[in-house]
């Protein structure tokens, strides 16, 4: 990622307890807000970075520990959000992503983490390599009011 | 989040407030469950979400957890008041035609 072209810049590394979710979701929030968010888009990105974040608790260190990254750049009107682990990776990411697809059916898992990123977010991205981990590239897009017509 | 319950009219309503996510789903499960095991009389279970201020898609997973509990008891269960945002998420989800909002 260019972080030299970016305005701003924010990484957060942390473990994949289920307690540091919220504080993943309201630290990106923050980060955004001199974007000035409508509340709906700052839904949109939080509920975003939630589902990421709840991938790599869940699904890459299934329950045990292992560091989560976040990071965030603001380019113009644009943030730009990954979400990396260092997990057990997809083993098929293609099927992954379709809506209600979950491994976890028992664990009352919906299947409808990718979906949501991917309708929440204008630019959506996900690759993995089994036994190495995942990488989620998210882009959301804060269009500034048109100030005259 | 804490999860409590009262029964109005016959209707079990289970009241959820804050935020329900991977690290709160669990105990809210096993609160609900309880409530909804010790009622089995009553005529329909409503979840109330006024008081949710953030809900992920470990949200659609609990509600349709209860759903099918619930169900098997033979009681419909119901959606009320979700704020703006879980109301995206839950219409995304389709939830609604199983779970309708009250």
């Amino acid at each position: 990622m260019g972080t030299n072209m970016a305005n701003n810049y924010l990484k957060l590394q942390f473990l994949s307890l289920p307690e540091n979710q919220a504080f993943a979701r309201d630290a990106v929030a923050a980060f955004c807000l001199p974007l000035n968010p409508t509340l709906s888009q700052l839904s949109d990105v939080k509920t975003a970075v939630s589902e990421a974040v709840t991938n790599c608790t869940v699904h890459a260190y299934r329950g045990g520990r292992g560091m989560v990254t976040v990071e965030c750049s603001v380019n113009g009107d644009m943030l730009h959000i990954t979400v990396s682990d260092n997990g057990v990776g997809i083993a098929d990411v293609e099927k992954a992503v379709q809506p209600f697809f979950t491994t976890l059916p028992s664990d009352e898992r919906s299947g409808m983490g990718f979906t949501i990123m991917q309708t929440f977010m204008d630019e959506f991205s996900v690759s993995s390599n089994q036994g190495e981990g995942t990488r989620v590239d998210m882009t959301k897009r804060f269009l500034s009011e048109v100030e005259n017509a | 989040m804490t999860v409590s319950g009262n029964i109005q009219g016959g209707a079990l309503k289970i009241t959820l407030c804050g935020e329900l996510d991977e690290c709160s789903s669990s105990s809210a499960r096993q609160v609900s469950d309880r409530l909804i095991e010790n009622s089995p009389q009553v005529s329909k279970v409503v979840f109330n979400l006024a008081g949710v201020k953030f809900m992920d898609s470990t949200g659609i997973g609990f509600l349709i957890g209860r759903y099918k509990k619930a169900s098997r008891m033979g009681i419909p269960v119901f959606i009320e008041n979700p704020d703006f945002a879980a109301d995206k998420i839950l219409n995304l989800s389709g939830i609604y035609s199983l779970i309708p909002k009250a």
